[in-house]
């Protein structure tokens, strides 16, 4: 596998500082694109209903193993409460609308889209994010596996290739390539990888560790 | 997005009466179809009035049928023995659906309620009488390779995209539902509506009423039984078409036959005319392909989808040859 310095190394300050220039400046063009009077009148005519609307919601979730408070719109997607708020970025966003199978993620481990779910709609639950599956610097079998077969090539369709395979075999849906195929086409790979990520999620199968 | 209110009501009454009085309430189950309108701006609604909250998830059989709770998620459902064993064909039409990880949050009545993929419901730049009415319907003389062969107005052409549906449709399932004015049951075939005049209706469903549990009668489907679905792609894509076959075979006798199609309506379409042709005949190919050409009668292509006159009755002989082969 060919390594990539850069992605290799923790976040450098030069990073979180990209990173926090990107969400600021988002914000800023977001501002700018509504027209003034429109803020304006948000602002100064705040009746009932917009207020109720723009109210927040506690929220509390578990996720990766640590318990969370949240306060959050209702229309926040759990994609974007986990990249965004808790910039937990392993998650991706590929399509946002439930087509690609890149912000897959575990809810009380079950595999799921999460940019088709609003964070609200989860009170109380479990999430597991590729961030929370290795056991501290021991990788998963599932990753160890994908690192092995080069089941990757740019990388963002692997968290939620990842977590998608470890739900596949959990499930019970790896028993030939076949049905790996079928059970994994909910996540697609622009690159082209998959005939490596079959024979990933195969060698877990067959290796018969516990995932 | 949007804004909008949130509630989460444990009572079946309380999510009743919310969305019941006010006309900008929505329930949401999975989300999986309308977290998506929401983001295209398609669908707006004011309120979502979440009810996964409410007991509606049991899967049991009594009396004579399979009751399905509204909230019971696809995959459940898909995965369930007393689904697998009594009605195969709708653990293999559920299958054929979306992916693991959608099946994994669409519920049962969200997956009923689905709207349209049409790509002119789905822009909110183009016209169409069913988000819009009155605005035309662009499919009509525009991109139509999706689009409806039978049922079909001048006023919409749009499809429903539902795999669980075509299987329930040939099931002759039972909706059950619970409203502001009590509760009522309605037969499959009378769930979904065609266009006519009003394609901003999919459904004969009344403002507020909850869809609470699906009934999937006992029956002799149990063996011989095709969902067979062709698309663009192996897996993950919607039905260009889809035909739903369940043969009760005595021999090689055909003692009773159901068929539906997806893909081709603006409902599921169920084809009775064709069924009762297979009665009594012998489970052949020739059987089969007079059947088809019976199920195809008054079929009517636009311009870019003739290519389902052809693909539609391939298909039916398809599916029953693989049903009378399970
Ligand atoms: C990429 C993609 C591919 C897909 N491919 C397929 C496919 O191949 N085949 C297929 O059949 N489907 C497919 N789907 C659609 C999917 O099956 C539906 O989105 C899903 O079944 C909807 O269920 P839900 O619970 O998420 O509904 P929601 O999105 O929560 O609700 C849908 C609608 O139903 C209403 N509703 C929900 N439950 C009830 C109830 N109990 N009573 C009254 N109203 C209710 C809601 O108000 C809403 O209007 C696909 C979806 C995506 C995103
Ligand atoms: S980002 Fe959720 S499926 Fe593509
Ligand atoms: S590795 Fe590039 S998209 Fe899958």
């Amino acid at each position: 596998m060919a390594t990539n310095p850069e992605t290799d190394l923790p976040p450098t300050n030069h990073d979180e500082a990209r990173r926090s220039f990107l969400r600021q400046s988002s914000l800023l063009t977001a501002l700018a694109l509504v027209p003034g009077p429109v803020v304006h009148a948000a602002s100064a005519e705040l009746d009932e209903t917009v207020a109720a609307a723009f109210e927040k919601m506690p929220l509390k979730l578990e996720i990766n193993g640590k318990k969370y408070k949240f306060s959050v719109e209702p229309r926040t997607t759990l994609l974007d409460l986990l990249r965004e708020q808790l910039h937990l970025t392993g998650t991706k966003k590929g399509c946002d609308y439930g087509q690609c199978g890149a912000c897959t993620v575990h809810v009380d481990g079950q595999r799921v889209n999460s940019c088709l779910s609003f964070a609200v709609m989860h009170e109380g639950k479990k999430i597991t994010t590729i961030e929370g599956l290795a056991d501290g610097d021991k990788l998963h079998p599932m990753q160890e596996a994908f690192v092995k077969h080069d089941g990757f090539q740019c990388g963002y369709c692997t968290p939620g290739q990842i977590m998608s395979a470890v739900a596949c075999v959990r499930e019970g849906h790896a028993d030939s390539e076949a049905e790996i195929r079928e059970y994994m086409s909910g996540n697609i790979c622009r690159c082209g990888a998959y005939a490596n990520i079959v024979a990933a999620i195969q060698e877990v199968k067959q290796g018969g560790q516990k995932v | 997005m949007n804004q909008f209110q949130y509630v989460r009501p444990t009572q079946q009454r309380t999510a009743i009466t919310a969305v019941a009085k006010d006309p900008n309430a929505t329930f949401i189950a999975g989300g999986t179809n309308l977290v998506d309108l929401m983001k295209r701006g398609v669908m707006t609604p004011q309120k979502l009035v979440d009810i996964n909250r409410l007991p509606l998830t049991k899967i049991e059989h009594q009396k004579n049928s399979l009751r399905i709770g509204a909230l019971a998620l696809n995959a459940t459902v898909a995965n369930h023995q007393l689904v697998r064993e009594r009605h195969p064909l709708l653990a293999q039409a559920l299958n054929a659906g979306a992916s693991a990880q959608l099946r994994n949050m669409a519920t049962v009545g969200g997956n009923l309620l689905q709207r349209t993929r049409c790509p002119y419901f789905y822009d909110v730049t183009l016209p169409c009488n069913k988000r819009q009415p009155g605005s035309g319907c662009g499919a009509l003389e525009g991109i139509n390779r999706m689009h409806a062969i039978f049922g079909f107005s001048d006023k919409c052409i749009a499809v429903h995209p539902s795999d669980m549906s075509v299987a329930l449709a040939a099931l002759d399932a039972t909706v059950l539902v619970s409203g502001p004015k009590g509760d009522r049951s309605i037969a499959f075939a009378d769930l979904h509506r065609l266009p006519g005049d009003a394609p901003e209706k999919d459904t004969t469903l009344e403002p507020g009423e909850l869809i609470t549990a699906v009934e999937v009668p006992d029956g002799h489907f149990t063996r011989y039984v095709s969902y067979y679905k062709v698309r663009e792609r192996a897996s993950y894509a919607f039905a260009l078409v889809s035909v739903a076959a369940a043969l009760d075979l005595d021999g090689d006798n055909i003692v009773a036959a159901r068929l539906a199609m997806g893909g081709v309506a603006h409902k599921p379409w169920r084809l009775a005319a064709a069924e009762q042709h297979l009665i009594g005949k012998p489970a052949t190919e020739a059987s089969f392909r007079q059947a088809a050409d019976v199920a195809m009668q008054g079929a009517k292509a636009f311009k870019h989808n003739e290519y389902k006159l052809k693909l539609a009755p391939n298909t039916i002989v398809q599916a029953l040859k693989t049903a009378a082969a399970a």
